[in-house]
C-alpha cells in the first residue's frame, strides 16, 4: 500500500498536495506561509503582478478543509505579506475568510512578515502555542530539542530527472522538526538542499512530496 | 574591424568613379589630401553612399567585409561635419556588440587626428562610466558609438530631446543581426522615436550579408517605405575558399560536432597563423575544446570563448588572439560578428553550419582584406551533414544566403518602449500610436492592442481593476500620459533591454575567487558538492554554493559538460531544398566520400531517396518495435513538434507509440503495432488545436513568459550583486504565469508569450507545409528492415520526453529508487493510508 502519511513525535502527519500538514488527532489543519495579498503589496510599488493570489490562496485552503474534514486550523505565521495586507484584502475573499475563522477554531501564529494583522479578521493571535508537546511557531529555534512544527523557508524540493528539471514544494522533516512549504500562490521557494535550512533544523533532512496519490520522500543531508 | 586594409589595393572602376565624382559636389581636401597620402582612392560604394546622403536619401549598404564599408558609413558624417561644423550630437552608431562600438571609434578616431578634424567620438555602452554618461548628456560629442539597449535608456531621459534633435544620420551597423529580433523592434521603436525628434534624420543599414535587401531597406525605413531607402551595393570580394575535411575518407553514421576529426583539425591549425574552431553550441565548445588539446602534441597555444564565459574571461582570449599568443580559438556564436581580434586565416566549422549565411559570415571572420581569399574547412558530424556542407559549399559559391523571416513586433518590446517615452516627456496617445506604427516592426499594430500595452504599463492591464489606485501612468487633464513619479522611471531604466539570459549561477574560483562564467541554473540544481564539469575549458569541481555563486576548484575526473537552454539552430529552408537536390544528383555522388556514395546507393537499392519535393515515410519493424520514419528536411524543431503530434495521433489510433526523435532531417516514431496507413497521420486538420494544447503543456511557453514578463517590466531583472538572501527568495515567473492562466488566459503578456513559443520554438510553417507535402505526395516505403538513410537518427542519443503530466511520475521513480537505496530514519516511518 501506498505511504499517505508520516510519524513524528510519536503522532501521525499527512501531508497534503497543496502544502497544508493535516493532524488527524487533533482533526487540524497546519498550513504556513499564506502570504495573502502578496500581488497588491508588490502593486503598492507599481510592479503589477496578477491580482489574483488571495482569492487562490483562499481556494486551495477551503479546497484542504474540505478534504481533511480538519474542524481548526492553525495558520504558522506571514499568513499575510504585509501588516498593511488585511486593509487591501478584496471584499469577497475577506467575507470568505471571516466565515472560516467564525465557523472553525482558526489560530493566527504571527509571523515575521505580518505580526498580528490578521487579528481583525476574527480567529485567535499567538506568538506560538504547543499541542501534546509539539511546538507550534513561525521560524524554526534551531537546536531546541523539543519537537517543532514551523514555516518560514518555504522548502522547495528540485530535482534533475532523466534529464527534466522538477521543482516542487516540499515539506522538510527532521526528527525533531517539521518545516512546512509555503500555501501562498505567489510564494516562491529556497532549496530543501540550502544550507541555510538544515542550519536550522538539523540532520538528517528529508523531503516529503505530496501527490495526490501517495506520499514520496527523499533524503537530503 | 580595421577600416582602412581595404583601400591598400584600390580596385577600381574608373568610370564608374567618375560618374560619381561628378555626381557629387567636390570632396573637401582634408579628404581628398588624406586618401592621397595614404595612396588610396575613394571606393565606389563609398561615393554612391556619399551620394545618397547629398540627396539626403536614406541608404543601405551591402558590401563583403573588408570593403570599407565602417568609413563609408561615416564618410558622409565627416564630411557634412568638416563643410557645416556644429556642436552637438550629429551622428548615432549603433552596433549589435559593445567591444563594436569601441573598435570603431579607435578606427575612426585615427584619420579624424590625421584630417586635423575637431570632431570628437565617444562610445556610450552599458560599460561606460556612469559620470561620462552624464557629461555625454550635458555635452554630447558630435559622433556617439553606441548599442540599441543604451539608445533606448538615452530616448529615456527627460533631456532627451535637446541632446538628440540635432542629430542628423543614426547609422545603424550588422543591420542584418537586429532585424528579427526583439532588439531589432527596441532600435527600430528609437529610430521613430529619433526621426519625430529630428524630421531630417537620415538613416543608414550596413550589412555585409543579406539575402533579401528589399526587406532590409523596408525594415530601415520610415513607414516601412522601402523605395525611400537608397540601397548601395559593394563590389564583391574575392570569392571564399571552402574544404570539406573528411578524414581517411570515413564519416561517422551519427554525431553532430565533428569531434572525431580532432587529429586533422589539429594538423590544420598547425599549418595556419590563427585559426577560429566554430562550433554550434556551448556545451560542444567546451568537448571540442578537450578534444583538440588531447591530440595537441606540439602544445600549440589553443583558447576557447563562448557567451557563457565571464566577460573578462573573454576580454582575455580576444587580447591574447589580437596580439597573436594563440594560434586558434575555439568558438560559438560568440566571435561570429564584427571585430577583427587577430589575424584569422582559417576558419574551421566543426558540425555542419545549418545556413549558407551563418557559414559566409563565420567564413568572413578569416582575412578582413576582401581582396585575400577566405579560406574555410567544414567538418560534417555525419553522412547527413556531410552532404549538407556539401550544400553549404555550393550556396556560398552561388552567393545564395537564407532568406530572414521578419516578424511584427514584440508587445513586450512595445510596452518597455512605451515607458521610455512616459519617462522622457508626457504622451499624446494619439500621437504616440502613429509614430509607433511609422516603426516598421509595428506597421499593423492595431489601436485596440495598443491600447492595451498603455494599459498593461498603466496598471498591468488585468480585468479586474484591482490597481487603478496604484498606477504607473496617469492621463492628466490635458490628456496626456505622464508618470506617476520618477521612481517608475529609474525602476524602468534598471531594467530596460530585451536580451533575457536564463537564471545563472556564477562560477568561481575559491571563496573570493575571480569569476569564470556562468552556468544556468537547471544544469547547476544536478551539481553536488564535489561533482566536477566542464568549464571555460578547465575541469572544475563545486566546492560550495552560496546564493548565486557556485565555488570551484580545478579538477580532475569524468566531468559532466553543462548545457544550455535552445542556441541550436535548425536546418535553413535553402540549405534543406540543396541537401534535397543532392539525393537527386547521381552524377555528383562519384565525387563524394565512399562511405556516403555506398550510403546513397544502398538506400536506392532498399528503399527509395527523398525527391525533390515529396516527403519519403519508411516503416520497418527493428527488435520488437515497428518504426516509421519521415524525411520532412524541416529543421529539428518543426521535426520535434510533428514527432509530437504523430505520437499523440498515434496513441488515440490505438497504435501504442513509444518514442520519438527528430534531428534536422526527419522523424523517427516507435510503436508496439505497425502504422500500415501513414498519411492520416500527417492530416493537417486539426493541427492548429492540437499544436496549441501541447505549447501549453510545454516549457517553451513558460520560458517565453519568463522573457515576456522581464522585457515587459512585469518582472525586474536580477541586478548584478543583488544577493538572494537564503531566506524566501523573489517570485517566481512560473508562478505568475500559473496564477494567470487560470484568471486571465487572454492576458497581453500571454498573448506575446505564445506568439514567440509559437514562432520561435515550433516553426509552424514549416510544419504546415511537411503535412500539406505529405498529403500531395508521401511516398511511403513498407520495408522489410532498417533503411541506410534511417541509422542516423536511430542513433540520436537524446530520445524526446513526453510532456504533460509525467512530472509525478518521475518523481515517483527517482523517490522510489532512492527508498531502495537508503532507508528512511527509523522516526519517521512513511505510513499507509
Amino acid at each position: 500500500m501506498s505511504a499517505v502519511a508520516f510519524s513524528f513525535a510519536g503522532e501521525t502527519f499527512r501531508p497534503m498536495p497543496c502544502g497544508g500538514l493535516f493532524w488527524a488527532a487533533q482533526q487540524a489543519l497546519l498550513v504556513a506561509d499564506l502570504h495573502f495579498e502578496k500581488a497588491s503589496w508588490y502593486a503598492t510599488r507599481q510592479q503589477f503582478l496578477p491580482p489574483y493570489d488571495s482569492v487562490d490562496t483562499l481556494n486551495c485552503l477551503i479546497d484542504s478543509i474540505e478534504a481533511s474534514g480538519a474542524a481548526r486550523v492553525w495558520c504558522l505565521g506571514d499568513s499575510f505579506h504585509d501588516a498593511g495586507g488585511p486593509a487591501r484584502l478584496g471584499d469577497g475573499p475577506r467575507a470568505a475568510l471571516m466565515q472560516l475563522t467564525r465557523g472553525l477554531d482558526w489560530v493566527w501564529i504571527t509571523g515575521n512578515h505580518d505580526h498580528e494583522a490578521a487579528r481583525s479578521l476574527g480567529g485567535r493571535v499567538m506568538a506560538e502555542c504547543h499541542v501534546q508537546g509539539i511546538a507550534l511557531r513561525h521560524e524554526a529555534i534551531p537546536h531546541d530539542p523539543t519537537p517543532e512544527i514551523s514555516g518560514h523557508y518555504h522548502p522547495k524540493l528540485r530535482l534533475t530527472v532523466r534529464g527534466r528539471g522538477i521543482a516542487r514544494r516540499c515539506f522538510a522533516v527532521t526528527p525533531t522538526k517539521i518545516v512546512l512549504p509555503a500555501f501562498g500562490a505567489l510564494t516562491g521557494g529556497l532549496d530543501v538542499g540550502d544550507p541555510a535550512l538544515a542550519r536550522a533544523i538539523g540532520r538528517p533532512l528529508q523531503a516529503l512530496v505530496a501527490t495526490p496519490e501517495r506520499l514520496l520522500s527523499f533524503a537530503v543531508a | 574591424m580595421s577600416l582602412f586594409p581595404s583601400q591598400r589595393e584600390p580596385e577600381l572602376n574608373l568610370s564608374a568613379c567618375h560618374h560619381y565624382i561628378e555626381a557629387v559636389p567636390p570632396l573637401p581636401p582634408q579628404i581628398t589630401d588624406w586618401f592621397a597620402a595614404k595612396g588610396w582612392a575613394v571606393r565606389r560604394h563609398q561615393l554612391e553612399m556619399l551620394a545618397a546622403a547629398r540627396a539626403g536619401s536614406h541608404a543601405l549598404l551591402v558590401a563583403p567585409t573588408g570593403s570599407g564599408k565602417t568609413l563609408a558609413g561615416f564618410l558622409p558624417s565627416l564630411i557634412e561635419l568638416i563643410e557645416t561644423p556644429q556642436e552637438g550630437l550629429h551622428t548615432l552608431y549603433v552596433s549589435p556588440l559593445k567591444a563594436l562600438a569601441v573598435d570603431v571609434q579607435r578606427n575612426l578616431l585615427a584619420p579624424i587626428a590625421e584630417m586635423g578634424l575637431d570632431i570628437r567620438v565617444e562610445t556610450r555602452t552599458g560599460d561606460t562610466p556612469s559620470d561620462r554618461k552624464a557629461r555625454q548628456r550635458e555635452r554630447p560629442p558630435q559622433m556617439l558609438l553606441t548599442t540599441p539597449e543604451s539608445l533606448s535608456l538615452l530616448i529615456s531621459y527627460p533631456d532627451a530631446a535637446r541632446m538628440l534633435s540635432s542629430v542628423r544620420t543614426i547609422i545603424v551597423d550588422e543591420v542584418h543581426a537586429f532585424a528579427t529580433t526583439k532588439r531589432g523592434d527596441q532600435l527600430n521603436l528609437a529610430m521613430a522615436r529619433l526621426q519625430a525628434l529630428c524630421p531630417d534624420l537620415r538613416r543608414v543599414g550596413l550589412s555585409a550579408t543579406i539575402a533579401d535587401p528589399e526587406a532590409y531597406q523596408g525594415w530601415l525605413a520610415p513607414d516601412a517605405d522601402a523605395d525611400s531607402v537608397t540601397r548601395v551595393q559593394g563590389d564583391p570580394g574575392a570569392e571564399p575558399h571552402v574544404d570539406i575535411l573528411v578524414p581517411e575518407g570515413r564519416i561517422p553514421w551519427a554525431g553532430h560536432n565533428g569531434r572525431y576529426a580532432a587529429k586533422e583539425v589539429i594538423k590544420l591549425i598547425g599549418s595556419a597563423r590563427l585559426t577560429i574552431v566554430f562550433v554550434n553550441t556551448r556545451a560542444v565548445a567546451e568537448l571540442v575544446f578537450r578534444d583538440l588539446w588531447a591530440e595537441n602534441d606540439d602544445a600549440l597555444p589553443i583558447g576557447i570563448h563562448h557567451g557563457s564565459l565571464s566577460p573578462e574571461a573573454r576580454r582575455k582570449v580576444e587580447a591574447a588572439m589580437a596580439s597573436g599568443r594563440l594560434r586558434a580559438i575555439v568558438a560559438t556564436a560568440s566571435l561570429d560578428l564584427g571585430i577583427d581580434w587577430g589575424d584569422v586565416d582559417l576558419v574551421v566549422q566543426m558540425g555542419a553550419p545549418k545556413g549558407s549565411s551563418r557559414l559566409l559570415q563565420r567564413i568572413g571572420r578569416a582575412n578582413h582584406r576582401m581582396d585575400e581569399v577566405s579560406r574555410a574547412v567544414v567538418v560534417p558530424g555525419n553522412r547527413f551533414e556531410y552532404l549538407e556542407s556539401l550544400a553549404a559549399r555550393d550556396a556560398v559559391e552561388a552567393h545564395e544566403l537564407d532568406v530572414d523571416r521578419f516578424r511584427p513586433g514584440g508587445l513586450d518590446v512595445l510596452a518597455q518602449h512605451i515607458m521610455a517615452c512616459a519617462s522622457a516627456a508626457p504622451f499624446d496617445a494619439d500621437a504616440l500610436y502613429r509614430e509607433i506604427r511609422s516603426s516598421a516592426p509595428y506597421a499593423g499594430l492595431k489601436r485596440a492592442e495598443f491600447d492595451r500595452v498603455i494599459g498593461f504599463v498603466a496598471t498591468g492591464g488585468y480585468s479586474l481593476r484591482a490597481y487603478d489606485r496604484y498606477k504607473r501612468l496617469t492621463q492628466g487633464p490635458d490628456g496626456l500620459y505622464r508618470v506617476t513619479h520618477p521612481r517608475m522611471s529609474a525602476q524602468h531604466r534598471l531594467n530596460a533591454g530585451t536580451i533575457v539570459e536564463a537564471a545563472a549561477l556564477n562560477v568561481k574560483f575559491g571563496r573570493n575567487g575571480r569569476s569564470l562564467g556562468k552556468v544556468e541554473e537547471w544544469f547547476a540544481s544536478q551539481l553536488r558538492i564535489g561533482d566536477s564539469f566542464m568549464f571555460a575549458g578547465q575541469v572544475i569541481a563545486v566546492t560550495g554554493l552560496d546564493g548565486p555563486d557556485m565555488h570551484v576548484k580545478l579538477s580532475r575526473g569524468d566531468p559532466r559538460v553543462p548545457t544550455y537552454v535552445g542556441g541550436r539552430m535548425p536546418l535553413s529552408t535553402n540549405l534543406a531544398r540543396r541537401v534535397r537536390e543532392l539525393f537527386n544528383a547521381p552524377h555528383r555522388w562519384g565525387g563524394m566520400p565512399d562511405d556516403v556514395h555506398e550510403w546513397l546507393d544502398w538506400q536506392r537499392v532498399r528503399s527509395a531517396l527523398p525527391g525533390l519535393d515529396d516527403l519519403l515515410v519508411e516503416t520497418f519493424f527493428r527488435e520488437g518495435r515497428w518504426y516509421m520514419v519521415a524525411y520532412g528536411f524541416e529543421g529539428r524543431n518543426a521535426h520535434q513538434t510533428l514527432g509530437m503530434l504523430l505520437t499523440q495521433r498515434m496513441e488515440a489510433a490505438g497504435l501504442e507509440p513509444l518514442g520519438f526523435v527528430g534531428s534536422d532531417y526527419m522523424v523517427a516514431v516507435w510503436s508496439l503495432r505497425e502504422v500500415r496507413d501513414p498519411k492520416p497521420l500527417f492530416s493537417p486538420d486539426i493541427f492548429e488545436e492540437e499544436l496549441a494544447e501541447w505549447i501549453a503543456a510545454s516549457p517553451f511557453l513558460r520560458r517565453a513568459f519568463r522573457e515576456v514578463a522581464i522585457i515587459a517590466g512585469l518582472i525586474d531583472r536580477q541586478q548584478p550583486g543583488q544577493h538572494k538572501t537564503g531566506k524566501q527568495v523573489t517570485f517566481s515567473s512560473d508562478l505568475i504565469y500559473d496564477v494567470l492562466r487560470r484568471h486571465e488566459p487572454d492576458h497581453l503578456l500571454l498573448t506575446a508569450a505564445w506568439t514567440d513559443a509559437r514562432s520561435k520554438l515550433t516553426e509552424v510553417e514549416r510544419l504546415a507545409g511537411l503535412l500539406d507535402r505529405a498529403q500531395a505526395s508521401m511516398v511511403h516505403m513498407s520495408l522489410d528492415r532498417v533503411s541506410p538513410l534511417a541509422v542516423p537518427v536511430l542513433l540520436e542519443a537524446g530520445r524526446e520526453r513526453v510532456f504533460g503530466r509525467a512530472d509525478d511520475a518521475l518523481l515517483l521513480e527517482a523517490s522510489a529508487l532512492a527508498a531502495e537505496a537508503m532507508p528512511l530514519p527509523a522516526e519517521m516511518a512513511l505510513l499507509p493510508g
